[in-house]
Parts: structure tokens; sequence; C-alpha cells
């Protein structure tokens, strides 16, 4: 598991049922490229997250392959239908196999 | 050696045309190549997609991109001038409140950034917008 | 020897080539707030007659990763340090928080560093290192690694909109002169000081990149080029091996003076820490 890394997700607390809402994640991961060289000329190994996923209440809002080309500390933002009160969860997959996880609940109101 | 400015300009100027043209040719291929494995070679149909980029980007490390295909599965984002192309996909699920997206992206130099859409009929659209890659005046 | 002279030339010519910052009379607002990015310039920085945020020489794509807490990337070291916080180290069993009941309590006091106490200069590292090793019993940060620019980030957001009031006489005065004779002084291969860019050329463009005054106000700053927060030290560091001089130590008696002497220079500039630079 990489050292230091924090997801952050913004969702509002509230939505009306049928709701379009703006979500915006961050997840703080060095995004080493496997293109680097370190101070002795050797290749740094690749160790990226390689996929985002956005789901609610068991229903996938959005899947993101990710390749070295997205920056450290990965962003994302995206829209999301609410249907109904429940939960967003969120999952950012480490290439060392790790899988960071968070949720957001949202009421309805 | 003495070298006038102009001269030098001119130096400068004719290794970077000679780059461009040995670069650009190898690295829109890769492009074309990514392309091709996502659309297995379908027509790609202009418009009916966005992408936002800046014009300029003060630095390539973390460039703001936003793509936006109303009516589309998938949107694939592609560099064209980095190493290795491919940069991101965003696969739409039930929930999906736009078929949009946006992230922050690496680019090695001034290039294209191409998004192509996947549509829910199974054709495929295109955009493309170019980034100014700046090399800061302190080493930036 | 002619070469090297026409190569800098060229680069100079290049000086007007792009423009890239956001129009004018854009505002810094954060959470409804509007901090304040211009000011007159005080008594003392007597050559210009306004200073100015490093955020108005931004392009407005970097300008707007600084609106919202959310989009600014240096909040995710922010929340790391809120762990931290509460982290017990040290001999002692002591957290930061087993003295200090909230950090919010530390509104205000980045506006006033660095300052001196009993005789000496002390910046906001210095104050936490004091914490870590007579209190807690701890290992001292580095000066510019992520814990240190991390924590340094979460007392510094306490003050974020109040304006830069460091004191410059009594006890100050000495630190300060020699800050600002380090200001004028020309060094390195290039021969230059940090006044011929940040006070003769601000707002011009550097090859593709539009120079600011040089402020210190947004410190520790997230920058787009190493993707992680910077201490000012380290960032007087980087501007020090650009002119190829042999860069002071952070955290030595060289920087912390001159970060007095462009706190100084800042004064009425709300603090933004942590600011978005490129």
């Amino acid at each position: 598991m990489a050292s230091g890394v924090k997801p952050r997700v913004k969702v509002p607390k509230k939505a009306t049922a049928g709701d379009v809402i703006t979500i915006k994640t961050l997840i703080s991961h060095k995004m080493e490229s496997g293109q680097r060289k370190d101070g002795d000329g050797n290749l740094v190994p690749r160790s990226i997250i390689n996929r985002f996923t956005a789901d609610f209440n068991g229903q996938n809002v959005i899947d993101v392959l990710i390749e070295p080309a997205v920056s450290t500390n990965p962003f994302f933002e995206f829209e999301a239908v609410v249907p109904e009160a429940g939960e967003f969860q969120f999952a950012w997959y480490d290439d060392d196999g790790t899988v960071y996880e968070t949720g957001k609940k949202i009421a309805i109101g | 050696m003495e070298l006038t400015r102009r001269q030098t300009l001119t130096i400068g100027s004719g290794t970077f045309a000679f780059a461009a043209l040995a670069g650009l040719p190898a690295f829109a291929s890769l492009t074309d190549d990514a392309v091709a494995a996502m659309t297995n070679g379908a027509e790609l149909i202009d418009g009916g997609i966005d992408i936002t980029a800046p014009e300029i980007a003060e630095n390539g490390n973390t460039v703001p991109i936003a793509v936006s295909a109303p009516g589309a599965v998938e949107i694939a984002l592609f560099a064209s001038g980095n190493p290795t192309p491919a940069v991101a996909t965003f696969k739409f699920g039930p929930l999906s409140g736009s078929r949009s997206g946006s992230t922050r992206i690496r680019l090695a130099k001034t290039q294209d950034v191409v998004a192509i859409a996947k549509m829910e009929d199974g054709t495929f659209r295109q955009a493309s917008a170019t980034v100014k890659v700046t090399i800061g005046g302190c080493g930036g | 020897m002619m070469m090297t002279k026409t190569v800098l030339a060229a680069a100079c010519l290049g000086v007007f080539a792009l423009t890239v910052h956001a129009e004018e009379g854009a505002k810094l607002i954060i959470d409804g707030e509007e901090l304040t990015i211009r000011a007159s310039a005080p008594a003392h920085a007597e050559n210009i007659d306004e200073v100015s945020s490093g955020w108005i020489y931004r392009s407005k794509e970097t300008q707007s990763l600084q609106l919202d807490d959310f989009d600014n990337p240096a909040f995710v070291f922010v929340d790391q340090a809120i762990d931290e916080w509460d982290k017990v180290d040290g001999s002692e069993g002591k957290a930061c928080s087993s003295c200090h009941e909230s950090v919010e309590d530390f509104a205000g006091l980045r506006t006033t560093l660095p300052r001196v106490d009993d005789g000496k200069l002390v910046s906001l590292e210095n104050l936490v290192n004091e914490c870590r090793t007579e209190r807690m019993g701890a290992e001292p940060w580095k000066w510019s690694k992520g814990k240190m620019t991390s924590m340094t980030a979460l007392i510094g957001v306490q003050s974020r909109g109040m304006p830069v009031n460091v004191a410059i006489d009594g006890d100050a005065a000495p630190f300060w002169d020699k800050g600002k004779e380090l200001y004028y002084t020309r060094v390195g291969q290039l021969d230059m000081a940090c006044s011929n860019c940040h006070e003769d050329n601000y707002d011009t463009m550097i090859r593709a990149d539009h120079l600011s005054q040089g402020q210190i106000n947004g410190f520790p700053t997230y920058r787009l080029k190493n993707a992680k927060l910077n201490s000012s030290h380290a960032r007087f560091k980087g501007c020090m091996s650009n002119i190829r001089a042999e860069p002071y130590k952070e955290g030595g008696p060289e920087f912390q003076a001159l970060e007095l002497y462009l706190a100084s220079r800042g004064q009425g500039l709300s603090v933004e820490t942590p600011s978005v630079r490129n």
C-alpha cells in the first residue's frame, strides 16, 4: 500500500429525487508513470491508480480506466442521478492491488 | 564560434522543424492505433462531442480537461504527443447524470488532445483540442 | 562566450511571446470571502507603488484551482495534517492535540511570522519543531518535507484572509536589514538579485512564464510543477539554482532573514495559504 493515500469526495448532503448532482473526487497518489528514471538511471517502476468507480445503492454511475497520463493526485468530476436516498460508494484501484474505498450518504428532501 | 541572433534562430527553428517532421507521424500513428483498437476501424464522425482544454497550459504536469458527449456510453481521451497516448476512459453507468467528465492530465509537450466517444447506437464521434505546453522561464 | 550571450539574448526576446494570465480585475473569492490581492505598497517597499498576489499572474485555469477548497489539491495535504494533529509521536506520548485544543486557535499566527522570539528569528517551521523536540520528545521534521509542509499549511490556512502583518522594527530590525540586503544583492553565474525579476520586471514574461512580485503570502504553495506543497525556503532555493547561484540552506539565517523581508513586502495582502501556482 502506497503511503499517505487519502481520498476526498464532495457530494451534496441533500437532493430532490431525480436530481442530477455534481460529484468531485480527489485522491492523494503519486501516480508514478513508470517512465521516470531515478538518480542512478534506473527506471522507477510504475505505480498508479488504474481504475476509479462510483456507484449509488449498488448501481454504477461511472467507471474510469486510468493510464499513467493522469496527473498526480488524480481528480475526477462527473454528474450522477439521485433517484432515492442512499449512499454513494467510491473505489480507487491501486496497481499494487490495494483498493481505497469511501462512502457518502445523501438524503432526499 | 560566433553566431548572430538570426543565425541562432535559424538553427533553432530548423532543428524544431526536423523534430516535428521526425516526431509527428510516429506519435500520430500511435494514437491512430489506440483509437483503432477502440473503434475496430469504424468511421469517426465529427461533432456531437465537446472537449474543453486550456489553449495554453502553464505546466504540462496538471492540465484540466473536460469532455462531454450526450448519448455516449463511453468517452476515451488520448494525448497524441505523449510517449503512450492513452489517458483515461470514462464509462457511464445507469445512474450517470450526464455523459461528461473532467480530470487533470499530463502532457509531455504541445500537442492535440483527442476525445473519442462510443455512442449508444454503436457509432463513434471525435473531437480534439490543441494545448500549448509552455516551459517556464525559471526552469518551470 | 559569444554564443552564450546570443542564446541569452534570444531567450530575452522570447519574453514577449505569450500572455497567458487571466483578465484584469479577476477576484480571488474563496467560500464567499474575498481575499486582498492588491494593496498599497508599505512605505518600506520604496520602489513599488502596489503589492500584488502571485495569483494575479497565473492563467485562469491555475487561478480557478484556488477558488474552491475541493478543487485545490493542497487540501489533500491539509487533510493529512488534520490526521497528524491527533497522532501521538515521541517519548512523551503526546500529539499536537494533547496541548492545543484546536488548530483553529492558531488563527492569526501565520500573519505575524517570521518573528523574533528571545532574540532569535523564528518561522512557523521552527515553532512546529520546537513543539516536537521540546514537548513531544519527537524527531524534528525536515524543513520542506511533506509532514512539515502539510502541518504549516494546516496552521497557515487558519489565518487565510487575514492581512500579512510582520514586525520589522525593534528586535526584528537587524534581521529585516539583512533580508533586504540579500534581496538586492546580485549572486550566481547569471549575476542576478531577487529584485531584478520580482521588482524591476514583474508583470512581464520571462520566456513563457509570467513574472510575479515573488510574494510569499500564499506559502506553503501547491505547485503544478511538482504536484506537492512547497515551502517558501524551497522556492528561494529554486530561484537561486535558476540563476546558477549556490543556494543557502533551508531554515538557515539567510533564508529566514529573506523570508522576513519578503513577508514585509506583502504587508496588507491576505494570507492565501495554501495557494496554487504553476
